[in-house]
């Protein structure tokens, strides 16, 4: 493996002509990108399209059938990939927040950390409350998954990933399930987060967010990427009909 | 090629529906799901229970009434019940035995069977495939086979008597018949259990796995504990099921309070006492389980709100 070799001036996440099907049904036909390090990209386009697919490929939760994918020189495409390795590299956040219910908000952030980096109590649940700071839950620590708001429940997701002290952020609609009212809350933590620094790939259906936070933005559809670029330009002068087509539809 | 993470790592798709009470839906005799009506629910079984409890009573007391027309002047049926008691309850003097053996073996047999049941439930999701087939054979073979035959068949199978070091150890029935109910007890938590981990969502593993938990930490401190909720009142019907069964080994001679009623019965050597001493015996089985059932009920009632 050539981890070793990566260095901050290349790509922290490249994926090259990647495959990917379930069964008969191709959902992913030949897509690369690449991501530098403190990069926020945003991948959009219809239902469908691959792109929930795509983001989970980059941290092994769905396997690929061709082409390569590396995370901080990490083979992901590798048989023999040191998965666990490679996950606490990259923290990832689901549309259903997938919190444990049978743990606080400040157990959920604890957990892994301390049972899989075998880190101290005392100092994981320093860095816990900090981070449950940074998401704006102060006070919540001994809440349980049931008794917070879905907004809530995202930021506590958040903060979990987060806890991992990962170098790429994988967001997987987490906006999707949410109350309108409660999309603005988890939006925000994202922001803080791209203005710290973090590398972040987002799944989103939220365009205005998009145009605001993002680097570059990805539009798929069928399996392919179709057409990328920054957000200004991206938006405003969207060359493909089916990049037009689903922008009218969206705007 | 190689094979997709999710179809290899996760437990493998399940054949069938759970067979949990507790996953079923639900419907009060109402239709509503408000505080009143779980009342209503609660008021029901105490009522249940009552009518049960005074009917076992009045038959008691009615036949007992015309045994005693019926018997000598010289011994009442209720002197009889309460001559017989110490025996039915605690057996023979020197020697264990009785209702308290029925309660001791049932103990035995729920830790033991729950014991290697968790074990086979889990082997039942392995990702091992030979693991898999082998935990779901035994599972059906020990499901599916009539608790009886399964208790003469351990019978027969460990012998009387052990040699160790030279000196002869005999094995008492009553051991014999508590791990031979075991074995069914086994195969129906091994299910429980098989049934509760695939009730929970995909995303518990998905995002577990995100954290870099390992399946073995996943299924530790992740799911497992989610689980306990579920099975707990599967579990305590299952209980009540093997303490009605535990008098099953009376027909294989261990001193169990049915063996001992029978011994009663025939030292007495009169008819009349047949029924009185039975209603007797079952009455402190009655007694002890219908508190359970009424919790397992209420604890079902419980979590199929809560979800």
């Amino acid at each position: 493996m050539a981890s070793s070799s990566w260095t901050p001036d290349q790509p922290i996440v490249a994926l090259t002509d990647v495959h990917k099907s379930f069964g008969d049904l191709e959902v992913l036909k030949g897509v690369s990108l690449s991501v530098m390090k403190g990069e926020v990209i945003c991948i959009i386009g219809p239902s469908g399209s691959g792109k929930s697919t795509l983001i989970r490929c980059i941290n092994a939760l769905n396997d690929i059938q061709s082409g390569s994918i590396t995370v901080e020189g990490l083979e992901v495409h590798d048989p023999d990939l040191d998965k666990l390795a490679l996950r606490k590299k990259v923290g990832m956040v689901f549309q259903q927040y997938n919190l444990f219910p049978h743990k606080t908000a400040l157990q959920n952030i604890m957990m892994a950390p301390i049972k899989v980096l075998k880190e101290p109590a005392d100092q994981v649940r320093e860095r816990a409350r900090a981070l449950l700071k940074k998401v704006r839950l102060e006070g919540k620590e001994d809440a349980y998954p049931g008794e917070l708001s879905g907004g809530q429940q995202q930021r506590v997701a958040i903060a979990r990933a987060l806890a991992m002290t990962p170098d790429v952020m994988l967001f997987d609609e987490v906006t999707a399930a949410l109350d309108p009212e409660t999309v603005k809350e988890v939006l925000v933590t994202i922001k803080d987060l791209a203005a710290d620094g973090m590398t972040c790939i987002l799944v989103t259906h939220e365009m205005g967010f998009a145009r605001e936070v993002a680097d570059h933005i990805y539009f798929t559809d069928r399996g392919v990427i179709v057409e990328h670029g920054p957000p200004d330009t991206f938006f405003k002068e969207a060359k493909d009909p089916r990049t037009k087509e689903f922008l009218s539809q969206i705007l | 090629m190689r094979r997709d993470p999710i179809s290899t790592r996760r437990p493998p798709p399940l054949e069938g529906a759970t067979d949990l009470p507790v996953m079923k839906p639900f419907h009060l005799p109402h239709g509503g799901r408000g505080a009143a009506d779980l009342w209503v629910g609660a008021a029901t079984d105490r009522r249940l229970g009552l009518a049960l409890g005074l009917t076992l009573l009045c038959w008691v007391l009615i036949d007992s009434a015309h045994a005693q027309v019926q018997a000598d002047a010289d011994q009442t049926v209720f002197q009889t019940l309460v001559k017989w008691t110490p025996l039915m309850l605690f057996g023979p003097e020197g020697e264990f035995g009785g209702f308290t053996l029925n309660i001791l073996v049932s103990f035995l047999a729920m830790a033991i069977g729950t014991f290697l049941g968790l074990w086979l439930g889990i082997g039942q999701v392995s990702p091992i495939p030979w693991l898999r087939r082998v935990s779901w054979l035994v599972t059906q073979v020990f499901r599916n086979s009539p608790w009886l035959v399964l208790l003469f068949y351990v019978m027969l199978l460990i012998p009387f008597q052990v040699e160790i070091f030279g000196e002869d150890y005999d094995i008492p029935g009553w051991t014999k018949a508590t791990f031979a109910l075991s074995l069914p007890i086994m195969a129906n938590v091994s299910e429980i259990v098989r049934g509760a981990i695939a009730s929970i969502p995909t995303g518990q593993w998905e995002s577990a796995e995100s954290l870099a938990f390992s399946r073995r930490q996943t299924l530790w401190s992740i799911i497992l504990p989610q689980c306990v909720k579920r099975m707990l009142p599967p579990w305590m019907n299952w209980y009540c099921i093997l303490t009605m069964s535990t008098p099953l080994m009376s027909i294989l001679g261990v001193n169990d309070g049915m063996t001992l009623t029978q011994n009663a019965l025939a030292a007495e050597g009169r008819s009349e006492f047949l029924i009185p001493l039975y209603l007797w015996l079952m009455s402190w089985f009655f007694l002890y389980s219908y508190p359970i059932a009424v919790y397992t009920r209420r604890l079902e009632r419980r979590f199929v709100v809560k979800q």
